[in-house]
């Protein structure tokens, strides 16, 4: 493999290599990020869980009221960032292996991050809201 | 213009029986979709609640309707699936769990987890709020 001409064998530079981005710029950093935000939603999905099981039956001032703590603001905020982010890839991926045609394709994907940061913004301002006071 | 070549493909989804393992695969892709869609139903839930009382109101309504109820199971279903599902993978991922018991294994687990798990929540749900 190495040696003299090792460097002719392929027409990227060492640099290149060395980055491992690929002709995408972009290397492995969707694989590596749906994972993370997989590990992420794994221990968040718990609070997410008894904060919902906690407002069930509930009426509007008490719902308020349990939402804009300090804690359910912070784990809702995480949850949000993490799912949105998560959902971004996997459904990008869906796109790439089932639309071939590459206009359709490139609105679609362009679509899924329209979608994606509506549904982030939308979520955490009305986290947000709701820890300020409705 | 490139004319088109006949260059070989990899076998097509009919060509292989069908096993646990990949239905399971079809589903997590599935689920996923349907937790997509559903970020709309958490949307509606937090905005509603920011908004006040009257909006609140009509989620409530909706949601304590039957198509609610149904839609709510639907999503709960999805969601403790793609989450076991996950959890498979990601021991996959990290190299374990695939020989050809394991593999099995794991599979039918995060399968009669996730029908499990989401019977378990819907009962605490209807002792949470029942009580209130």
């Amino acid at each position: 493999m190495s040696g003299p001409n090792s460097s002719m064998s392929s027409i990227r530079t060492p640099l290149a290599r060395v980055r491992g981005l690929g002709s995408a710029r972009s290397g492995t950093s969707d694989f590596w990020r749906q994972r993370v935000t997989a590990v992420a939603m794994i221990v968040l999905i718990i609070p997410v869980i008894v904060v919902v099981m906690m407002l069930l039956g509930r009426n509007h001032a008490a719902a308020t009221q349990i939402l804009g703590s300090p804690f359910v603001v912070i784990v809702m905020t995480l949850f949000t960032i993490a799912s949105v982010w998560h959902m971004k890839i996997g459904m990008q991926v869906i796109i790439e292996d089932y639309v071939h045609d590459e206009k359709l394709k490139l609105a679609l994907i362009i679509g899924n991050n329209f979608f994606s940061v509506a549904v982030a913004l939308a979520a955490i301002y009305a986290i947000l809201k709701l820890s300020f006071g409705v | 213009m490139a004319q088109h070549i006949e260059r070989p493909l990899s076998p097509h989804l009919s060509t292989y029986r069908l096993t646990l393992t990949m239905a399971m695969s079809v589903v997590h892709r599935g689920t996923g979709m349907v937790l997509y869609a559903g970020t709309l139903l958490l949307v509606w839930w937090l905005l509603a609640t920011a908004s006040g009382p009257a909006a609140y109101a009509t989620f409530q309504g909706f949601i304590g309707s039957w198509f609610g109820r149904l839609v709510l199971f639907g999503y709960t279903f999805a969601l403790v699936h793609h989450l076991l599902g996950g959890v498979r993978h990601l021991i996959w991922d990290l190299g374990y769990g695939f020989g050809p018991t394991e593999r099995e294994w794991l599979t039918r687990a995060a399968l009669i987890g996730s029908v499990s798990l989401t019977i378990v929540l819907w009962i605490i749900a209807f002792a949470a709020g029942g009580l209130r």
